[in-house]
């Protein structure tokens, strides 16, 4: 009697335990960015793009391994370093192997830091970082580690597609380059000052300035100086509304040149700027929406308009960190050890979404793409805030920086 | 020197923007002892209304209604949460304040979302009014020089020569005596909050098209305004508006010209550490002036508190 018991029982249990196991898998991503302050606007807009990818790329095709769905996680890190790493503790604590981040460089160092540590300490609990925006050069070369992926473009390989914009215009003899006051503001100014000195020496660079990041009120003394510096051309980095604060005052206080950017676009951007904008924005990014590369991406874009109306595919990339992982998780065959999903994902090649090849380079962990030179102007098919106003691509450098030299030194496991 | 003129002229917009946030909050202070954390908030919500106005009606309507929508919110505040508060003790005042700020600022986002919006500076100002060696001058600023300038005489007017002004002016100083002689005092302080939280709302009209509509907005001005009234002194018209220049002019000029740490260090004598990146003191001496222009302002008022604790022009202790 007491031996049957204890069978049915075990017998239960084991079916109960199975039917789990077979039924609802999940892959946890954390996506650890700014959900509130001033930057809140474009994390939330990544959010949704990450959210509608692993929906429509993933779970819609029957999900990863034997049908788990992918799950984005949102963690708020107030742009602060410090709180990401609260965060990831809590993220980590609650099992889960994939941190999404991208916002500031500065919180991408300090994250990569302590996921290589963890990961070093803890070999049974590992996690992988998957950087899809933070483009400080520095990590993927002397900061690289074998737990980092970048997704996007490093300011180096964008500083170089633009500068290569910048050279063949004839009318730019002077530049002025202003940006952020941290590490990707500073990276953004060096890769300035050296590709035009390395392509162009004979253009002066008028001006070199760094401003507090999010705290700037009133961009106007900012603008007269590069005013009165008679610069032909200004270089930003800036995000958010620091972009926009920077680039309404600069075109409000009669610079007539054009202004080369990172992020000048969607998000509110675009709306801010509309017709002041066009003809003097010109953005360094990947991803293509003007025009449109293929019938696949329109019918995305329209797709996520239609579940976020108010919302932007303002960073393309993040289908390709989705389409990626799942295909990295499907060729390792397992999601829960983060090894052979990381040396299946190293090295790996794949078809965008949004035309052309991507390489994720193994020696550094940096995706190699096509960046594209992009204008503000109202001439396009998918815009950006309901403005009417998009980008456009008007120049493509195939496979950027795919021979650029890394210091980087990574020890595999 | 050209450019000085233009600063001057910069300078003088951004102090007199800050000067239509603290007129209305050292009036409120020094009346009811509130630090109105939420004051800002209100600038924002001035913005917001009058973006969400100006799709409808165009933005000079906005301008006009936006700031009486945010002055009615504003006494309702007070004639509903602040008063009963109050009897609780200035803290609770406080803590009520502060949790109205964020509470604006969560609403704001729920109904606007967390992006920019694309508030705009009406057609007919948009055009250079004049330009100083390459320097142009838009319209715009012209017109909010003009308002503020505007405000600032109303307001003045208002206290000093009339009826009303001297009432508030007593109940500033003397609520209990003013209270006996038979004027309805809370009714005088609900009018004031009212009319300090539309003024901050004029200020939001105007400033969202310049500055930026976007929720962080009420943040980023939200503590300069309580250094402008701290080295105004409290209560003090004059003081705040002198106060506002002054940070206004501060902080243009400092950003305006790249004074280093450097040159001032060896000016007075001291000698560059070589090589500077190997010496403790390395980051003093890299300092620039825009750098540290935005809290050149709470440098003054810690001095301001040292040697004058109650203001340029304050006549109370703060």
């Amino acid at each position: 009697m007491r031996t049957t018991t204890m069978l049915g029982l075990t017998t239960a249990l084991t079916l109960a335990a199975s039917a789990f196991a077979a039924g609802a898998d999940t892959v946890k991503i954390a996506f650890i960015d700014p959900l509130s302050g001033p930057f809140a606007g474009t994390g939330t807009n990544g959010l949704h793009q990450y959210e509608f990818a692993a929906e429509e790329l993933v779970n819609k095709q029957g999900g990863v391994l034997d049908g788990d769905m992918f799950e984005i996680v949102a963690f708020d890190n107030k742009i602060s370093p410090k709180e990401s790493l609260i965060q990831l503790q809590v993220a980590i604590d609650q099992g889960i192997r994939y941190i999404a981040q991208g916002n500031s460089s500065g919180v991408a160092n300090a994250l990569t830091e302590a996921i290589n540590k963890h990961n070093r300490r803890n070999p049974d609990d590992r996690v992988l970082f998957l950087n899809y925006s933070a483009v400080d050069p520095a990590l993927t070369n002397d900061k690289c580690n074998f737990w980092h992926f970048r997704f996007d473009a490093n300011a180096d390989i964008k500083m170089d597609a633009l500068t290569d914009s910048i050279v063949t215009n004839d009318e730019i003899e002077k530049v002025y380059i202003i940006g952020q006051d941290y590490s990707f503001g500073k990276a953004v100014a060096a890769a300035a000052v050296r590709y035009l000195g390395e392509k162009a020496p004979e253009i002066e660079i008028v001006g070199n300035e760094l401003h507090p990041i999010g705290k700037v009120k009133d961009f106007t003394p900012y603008s007269r100086k590069i005013v009165a510096s008679e610069a032909d051309a200004v270089i930003t980095g800036n995000w958010g509304a620091d972009m926009v604060g920077l680039g309404k005052s600069v075109l409000e206080n009669g610079f007539t040149g054009p202004i080369y950017t990172y992020y000048a676009a969607a998000d509110g951007i675009t709306a801010a700027f509309g017709d002041a904008g066009v003809g003097s924005l010109r953005l360094v990014a990947e991803g293509q929406l003007n025009p449109p590369p293929n019938d696949r991406a329109s019918e995305y874009i329209q797709a996520f308009k239609a579940k976020y109306p108010d919302g932007n595919l303002s960073q393309a990339r993040i289908t390709n960190v989705i389409e990626m992982l799942a295909k990295a998780i499907n060729e390792a065959g397992t999601a829960d050890d983060v090894v052979p999903v990381a040396y299946a994902l190293a090295g790996m090649e794949h078809e965008s979404l949004w035309g052309g090849n991507l390489m994720m380079r193994e020696e550094d962990h940096q995706l190699i793409q096509n960046v594209h030179i992009m204008e503000h102007t109202s001439d396009v098919v998918h815009d950006h805030d309901n403005s009417g106003f998009g980008v456009k691509v008007v120049k493509t450098v195939e496979m950027a920086a795919a021979d650029s030299p890394t210091s980087c030194k990574m020890r595999r496991p | 020197m050209d450019l000085i003129l233009v600063n001057l002229i910069d300078g003088l917009v951004t102090g007199l923007l800050l000067f239509m946030l603290s007129a209305g909050l050292t009036l409120i202070f020094s009346m009811m002892g509130v630090l109105n954390f939420a004051h800002a908030s209100f600038y924002m919500l001035g913005a917001y209304f009058a973006f969400q106005i100006s799709l409808y009606l165009g933005f000079w309507m906005g301008l006009l209604i936006a700031p009486l929508v945010v002055g009615v919110l504003g006494a309702g505040v007070e004639r509903y949460g602040l008063r009963r508060v109050h009897q609780y003790g200035h803290v609770p005042e406080l803590i009520f304040t502060f949790g109205l700020a964020l509470l604006i600022e969560e609403v704001v986002q729920f109904i606007w979302g967390k992006n920019q919006m694309p508030y705009a500076t009406p057609e007919i100002l948009q055009f250079t009014a004049f330009s100083i060696a390459g320097n142009s001058i838009p319209a715009y600023k012209i017109f909010m020089i003009f308002i503020s300038i505007a405000i600032f005489i109303g307001l003045l007017y208002v206290l000093t020569r009339t009826r009303v002004g001297m009432i508030i002016q007593a109940a500033l100083t003397y609520p209990k005596t003013v209270e006996a002689l038979g004027h309805n005092v809370p009714l005088i302080f609900m009018g004031v909050f009212g009319v300090g939280t539309a003024l901050a709302g004029v200020a939001g009209v105007i400033a969202g098209p310049v500055l930026g509509t976007f929720p962080g907005m009420a943040f980023v001005l939200g503590s300069i305004v309580f250094v402008t009234i701290v080295i105004g002194g409290l209560g003090s018209l004059w003081g705040a508006l002198v106060a506002s220049l002054l940070i206004g002019w501060i902080t243009t000029f400092s950003k305006a010209y790249n004074l280093r740490m450097e040159d001032l260090l060896t000016s007075l004598g001291f000698t560059k550490p070589e090589p500077i990146w190997d010496s403790a003191w390395r980051d003093l001496w890299s300092i620039t002036s825009p750098q540290i222009a935005d809290i050149l302002p709470y440098i003054l008022m810690v001095l301001i508190l040292i040697f004058r604790p109650y203001g340029l022009f304050g006549k109370r202790d703060a």
